[in-house]
């Protein structure tokens, strides 16, 4: 069973709709006993990042989180959910003038992009792999994935990327470390490619 | 690179696909689910569901449509036609539709764009403009909101309200010209590039496609980043793929 981190930040039908498509149990939940027994666990999120890690928090999913990552099961974020991972964001929050602090499993930061682009990008864009990664095991380089953002994620060990994408900058579109999957992009609006990126993933778990 | 998209558009009335032409003259086509469906297969990038539905019962069947789409097609899609508060949107969002566009409800009351946008995200929230080219006295075009399926006019300059709606938290635009829609001769490329010059969000351009040079066009001429079309693919006389192979060869990058 795959679980699905729901915390307050976007729908998550269409993510559980599109494991269950390519023959992965999924379940939403916010319950950290389900996240200790789940095979692989899954922090998708779209929306602002010091509002989602103000909701992990509130949740009590911080600790629950860092432990299944430390557990060494297959683990991916989506979207806002490769973000939280890194250890600040550009994204302020109010009047703050700190940078709001993520879950830093991931040494970087993530970045706005800069001035003269349309953001957020909105549309489909393509893939190009540095390395050979599990979760993109049949993938063909140039592929199409969907994108929604506003802000990008600079690892600082470039060794970390799976993927990256043109959007006036080269950028990391997904990362890969160990047990610890991220996409930039929305897999379960990616259409063929997308499943097959969480077919990849569901066969892992 | 960015794509540029093909969404084909889906009318649909008590759950179930018509297409108008010049919102008038409806004919049915189907289920809303089953083409869409068909569509991801064949490659579209994006579909968009305009409900006509004009009772509020009937209304509740969108929401039906929405969860039953997202069931079985894994690209992006957009439900729009008399949305008015953020309750529907919700109830939308949380069926699974990725966008809600607002047009006439919007224009009665703007704040609906920034509620919408505060709430979840300006991507989620998609303004679509009724477009009437108008001339005035002095002979120059100028373009005017209309609203209730194009019959009332609003006196509202479409550029003034584009950067309004981007302003109130709109993530994109759809402009649809009431004067092209049906028509079959092309997009209003001159009124989706004055828009599209003056926002910084992606412009979708609707009404009129009829050939695949028009698709080329829009983007090209119109200097639009996507391309809403219902005719020419719901009637079998053009596949996506095709479109595309079309778009390519005139140095567009598309998917």
């Amino acid at each position: 069973m795959i679980a699905i981190i729901d915390y307050g930040m976007g729908n998550l039908r269409s993510v559980e709709k599109a494991l269950a498509h390519v023959g992965a149990e999924a379940v939403i939940t916010q319950d950290p006993a389900v996240l200790e027994q789940a095979a692989g666990v899954v922090l998708p999120g779209v929306g602002a990042f010091a509002q989602a890690m103000d909701n992990l928090k509130a949740a009590g999913l911080i600790e629950p989180i860092h432990r299944a990552i430390a557990s060494g099961k297959p683990f991916l974020g989506i979207c806002l959910g490769l973000q939280l991972l890194f250890e600040t964001s550009e994204e302020r929050f109010g009047d703050n003038p700190e940078l709001p602090r993520g879950l830093g499993v991931i040494p970087g930061r993530v970045l706005r992009f800069p001035a003269g682009l349309k953001v957020p990008q909105i549309g489909w864009n393509t893939l190009h792999f540095p390395k050979q990664t599990r979760l993109f095991a049949g993938v063909e380089p140039g592929s199409h994935v969907y994108f929604v953002h506003s802000y990008y994620a600079a690892p600082a060990d470039p060794g970390v990327v799976a993927a990256v994408t043109d959007y006036g900058i080269e950028y990391c579109s997904a990362v890969e470390v160990d047990n610890v999957m991220a996409v930039q992009f929305h897999p379960e609006k990616s259409s063929r490619v997308g499943l097959q990126i969480l077919r990849n993933f569901a066969a892992l778990c | 690179m960015l794509a540029k998209r093909i969404i084909p558009c889906l009318d649909v009335r008590n759950g179930r696909v018509v297409k108008g032409t010049r919102f008038a003259d409806i004919q049915d086509a189907g289920d809303p689910v089953a083409l869409a469906a068909f569509y991801d297969r064949e490659g579209a990038d994006e579909i968009v569901f305009y409900d006509i539905t004009a009772s509020a019962e009937g209304r509740c069947t969108m929401i039906d449509v929405a969860r039953r789409t997202a069931e079985q097609v894994f690209i992006p899609f957009t439900v729009g036609g008399g949305v008015s508060d953020v309750q529907q949107m919700r109830e939308l969002l949380s069926a699974g539709a990725d966008k809600i566009s607002v047009n006439s409800a919007a224009v009665r009351r703007p704040d609906l764009i920034n509620e919408g946008a505060e709430r979840f995200g300006s991507q989620c929230i998609v303004l679509s403009i009724d477009c009437a080219r108008r001339i005035r006295p002095d002979g120059s075009v100028w373009w005017e909101v209309v609203i209730d399926g194009g019959r009332v006019p609003t006196g509202m300059d479409v550029l003034y309200w584009a950067e309004e709606g981007v302003r109130r938290g709109a993530g994109e635009l759809v402009l649809n010209s009431i004067d092209a829609d049906g028509t079959k001769d092309g997009y209003d490329n001159e009124l989706n590039r004055a828009v599209a010059e003056r926002v910084d969000v992606p412009v979708i351009a609707s009404g009129g496609a009829g050939t695949l040079q028009h698709l080329v066009d829009g983007i090209l001429i119109g200097k639009a980043d996507a391309v809403l079309a219902a005719s020419i693919f719901h009637f079998g006389q053009y596949t996506i793929a095709e479109a595309k192979a079309y778009m390519r060869a005139a140095g567009i990058p598309v998917r």
